[in-house]
């Protein structure tokens, strides 16, 4: 059976439509306002600019984390920096532009008029942090400076050392800590959401764990808004914080909210490679480092081969010995082709024998050239906080020999349907940032995360929420004692006894790292329909294996490993989410690629006549059960459609 | 690479009323390219594999920069490396076979503990509540270009702003102070001219705020900047001086 799927796009021009929504929308006055609650999940970029702006305009918000403090938030490890058209460095860049290039990097499956409203409100994001004290670079006269990422042939990214994802999330903290200190957003660390209420349809409330004392406790708003990032864990190994999880994401979609495009799964092209079946997570060396690094694997096999027994360095192959495969397939983009590219190009080589560590699975990312040509000092300033991260982990300066990086899950494109105004399917319940579907399409450019973030929570959601919230001045506040939440509470319960109860020998980490390796090698960089079958039979196989062997110590209060089972258990229903997604969409698009859809030269094969939608699942109401797919048609209005080309 | 094997004794505690103990474990084989938070990831491995309770300490992105992990390794806070590193950033390398190694949890009046070696840090959320911040409206600001800042300016802030909040500083201190947490907040927005309207009403509710929440002053003994992760100086304690006593002396 079809549903429609109504995106709620406003009319007009691309350029003019947000300008319209705001000009006609609903507001709520003052003096209304005091008397609304919302739920804000979340204190990353999304969630703790949201909760800031909403508390300032005098709603009454309610802020949950799971960390001990908001500034914890995973967003706060994004290190390359935010885009913004603001055309400072007079290089030709523009609204349109902007726009232009994240639709083409999301390999024409973003929604137009999102990303354009994203590229419009740019601007003001970098105004909005600048004068809440974030210490963006500066050139010498003064003026903000700017640097080059993936898919972009402008310098519009604007950055902070190698931290900028910690002062824009310090930015959000202090605007959130001020509105803490007026009296308008309480704050709710260490609580963890574990579902969300429903009264006629609509989301009233969440129902959240204390971590501390390990009581599940009720919470009652006229609005719920999650901001809690990505399912990127679900691989086990990714560049995610250890308690990035997709559980609220997951608890919404169980009650009935769509999720969209989960198979867009961003793997990012320069991470440091994989050592040893202790490692818990994967470290994200920034893509600013393609700014000046060349990337390179030997011509020669036998090269390769020294290089894998540890025989030969990288510093010992001569010039004239080396593939810089990138600058060879894509000379106008070269080294800085968007992430999705630069990944499979890296597979492909890997693939065919030409890895340089000693599993065989890394390749070269070199300053040589650019040390010999700027000089130690120049490239010390500019990356001097990454090479010491690279040197503390690996024990080898990248001063003196090539660094070697491979790709890694570091970022989901897809997440929780929402239309224009950032509503799910569930009206009251709204999801920003990382855990919408977004406005990457099926590949996410570099610097546009941290941009996306901070544009629902600052400019988007605190406008598109009060058209929600004007029909509901009348409603009063609701008692956390009604039947609904009695029933949510006791499924909670229920959920978590029956965890407790297996009583087997496996620890939550063993089980994760074997459900990590199906989704790697099954649902992961490259995809066949064959893969994914088996995948999905593998990943029904391991959940039985949780149900009867997890152990859980029989704990009061702090209990760590019920935390990790909780996700867990999520991570499945994900990680099958994943699968299904891509099963069922017979193109490769952006981070999708599936080996039977490809060029003769290797590059993703889309194709927009069957495939030109957002994929959106329903659960059936049982994990057991297979979600159901709709579609959103895309409209493309403004943009020509056309293969993505990087090479001239 | 090679493999060690040490005796680790890590400290037990449920909640902030019992007096705690130390437990100890004897680790084998552990590969010299493990990070020392995969380390505990192993012992917690063995511990639930024998049916016993894990072991609780505070972690998260395990890069150096959310300021989540907070464990007294050896007597230091973060165990020090050579330059500044986190926690997580440690690596077993800089550890010898036969070594015995003791972790303990932040030991502060301001940070009580909730469990093992995990405590509670609200006190640094209750002090940025308190004047940590631009007072701005959203969506308000002129164009980010309108007021040139100097470079050097920029990259002090930049420096002072680098602070992770976990609370070595404390750690280390004979008095528990906070005043290189509190310093360095109020010397990235006392360098820039957006920070600089509110510079004495911030130096005075921050510092208010510390010594109410039970944090000691400074006598200078050098420990915090000693044992901070990210490299902040006391010269950020001499400039939140000297905004302080600007502050009280207009009063």
């Amino acid at each position: 059976m079809a549903k429609t799927i109504d995106s709620r796009i406003p009319e007009g021009p691309v350029a003019e439509k947000w300008t319209n929504y705001k000009a006609h929308q609903k507001l709520v006055n003052p003096k209304n306002k005091r008397k609304l609650d919302i739920i804000v999940v979340g204190t990353g970029l999304a969630g703790a600019s949201a909760a800031a702006s909403l508390g300032e305009m005098g709603f009454h918000v309610l802020n949950f984390c799971i960390q001990d403090s908001p500034r914890r938030a995973h967003s706060i490890a994004a290190q390359g920096g935010i885009n913004a058209a603001k055309n400072y460095q007079n290089d030709g860049d523009s609204v349109y532009r902007l726009f232009y290039d994240t639709v083409k990097g999301g390999d024409y499956r973003a929604r137009e008029a999102n990303v354009y409203r994203l590229a419009e409100v740019s601007n003001s994001i970098i105004d909005q942090c600048v004068a809440q004290g974030v210490p963006f670079a500066r050139e010498y006269g003064g003026m903000l400076a700017n640097r080059s990422f993936g898919g972009a042939q402008v310098s519009r990214t604007f950055y902070a050392k190698g931290q900028t994802g910690q002062q824009l999330l310090l930015g959000a903290y202090s605007a959130l800590s001020c509105q803490v200190n007026a009296g308008t957003v309480k704050l709710y660390t260490r609580y963890e959401m574990l579902d969300v209420v429903l009264i006629d349809g609509r989301a009233r409330g969440i129902i959240a764990r204390n971590l501390i004392t390990g009581d599940i406790e009720r919470f009652a708003a006229h609005a719920v808004v999650i901001g809690t990032g990505g399912y990127g864990n679900a691989y086990f190994l990714s560049t995610n914080a250890m308690g990035c999880n997709c559980s609220a994401a997951i608890a919404c979609y169980r009650k009935g909210a769509y999720f969209a495009n989960p198979s867009y799964v961003q793997i990012h092209p320069t991470c440091i490679p994989v050592h040893g079946d202790k490692q818990s997570k994967l470290t994200l060396m920034s893509e600013s480092l393609r700014n000046d690094g060349r990337i390179w694997v030997p011509k020669k096999l036998e090269d390769a081969k020294a290089l894998q027994a540890g025989t030969k360095k990288g510093s010992e192959i001569p010039e004239a010995d080396r593939d810089y495969y990138l600058e060879r397939r894509y000379p106008a983009f070269g080294n800085l082709v968007p992430r999705d590219v630069a990944s499979r190009a890296a597979k492909e080589r890997c693939d065919k024998g030409y890895g340089v560590n000693n599993t065989g699975l890394a390749v070269f990312l070199d300053f040589s050239e650019a040390i010999r040509d700027f000089g130690k000092d120049t490239i010390a300033a500019r990356y001097g906080n990454l090479f010491d991260m690279y040197e503390e982990i690996t024990d080898v300066s990248p001063y003196n020999e090539p660094m070697m990086i491979y790709p890694a899950i570091h970022y989901t494109m897809g997440g929780v349907w929402v239309d224009y105004e950032l509503q799910t399917s569930i009206k009251g319940l709204f999801a920003i940032g990382e855990c919408n579907f977004s406005d990457h399409g099926a590949n996410r450019l570099g610097a546009s995360a941290l941009m996306q973030g901070l544009a629902d929570g600052y400019f988007v959601l605190p406008y598109t929420i009060q058209n929600y919230l004007a029909d509901q001045i009348t409603v009063p506040r609701f008692s956390t004692s009604l039947p609904e939440f009695d029933k949510a509470e006791k499924d909670v319960k229920d959920r978590i006894a029956r965890l407790m109860n297996i009583k087997g020998k496996s620890s939550v980490d063993s089980i994760h790292k074997k459900l990590g390796h199906i989704m790697w090698d099954y649902v992961g960089m490259g995809r066949t329909a064959e893969g994914l079958q088996k995948g999905i039979q593998m990943i029904k196989e391991l959940r039985k294996e949780f149900y009867t062997d997890l152990f859980i110590p029989q704990l009061e209060g702090v209990n760590t490993e019920l935390e990790k089972a909780l996700r867990l258990e999520d991570f499945f229903l994900m990680g099958l989410l994943v699968a299904h997604d891509a099963l069922t969409r017979n193109e490769s698009c952006g981070g999708h690629f599936r080996e039977e859809y490809q060029t003769e030269e290797g590059e993703a094969k889309r194709d927009d006549e069957n495939y030109f939608y957002v994929g959106c699942w329903e659960y059936q109401g049982d994990d057991e059960k297979d979600p159901v797919l709709y579609k959103e048609p895309l409209v493309y209005e403004a943009i020509k459609v056309q293969t993505r080309n990087y090479k001239s | 690479m090679a493999n060690i094997s040490f005796t680790i004794k890590y400290w037990k505690q449920n909640g902030p009323k019992d007096k705690g103990h130390f437990d100890t474990h004897e680790m084998k084989n552990i590969p010299d390219d493990t990070s020392f938070l995969e380390m505990l990831d192993i012992l917690n491995e063995e511990l639930i594999s024998a049916g016993k309770e894990p072991f609780v300490f505070d972690h998260d992105c395990r890069e150096g920069i959310c300021g989540m992990c907070s464990l007294y390794i050896n007597g230091t806070p973060h165990g020090k490396t050579e330059r500044g590193a986190t926690t997580c950033q440690l690596y077993m390398r800089k550890f010898k076979n036969g070594d015995t190694i003791t972790v303990e949890p932040w030991r502060s009046a301001g940070f009580p503990v909730i469990k093992d070696c995990m405590v509670d840090r609200t006190a640094f959320d209750k002090i940025m509540q308190a004047g940590g911040y631009t007072t701005v409206r959203t969506g308000q600001p002129q164009d980010a270009n309108a007021i040139l800042i100097p470079k050097a300016d920029a990259d002090e802030a930049m420096d002072c702003a680098s602070c992770i909040g976990c609370g070595a500083c404390v750690a280390a201190c004979k008095n528990g102070s906070a005043m290189l947490f509190v310093s360095s907040k109020v010397s990235q927005l006392a360098l820039l001219p957006q920070g600089k309207v509110e510079a004495a009403r911030r130096a005075k509710n921050m510092i208010a705020k510390m010594d109410e929440l039970g944090f000691g002053n400074c006598t200078n003994t050098r420990a915090c900047e000693a044992v901070c992760p990210k490299c902040e100086t006391i010269s950020n304690i001499a400039r939140l001086n000297r905004e302080f006593i600007k502050a009280k002396l207009a009063d």
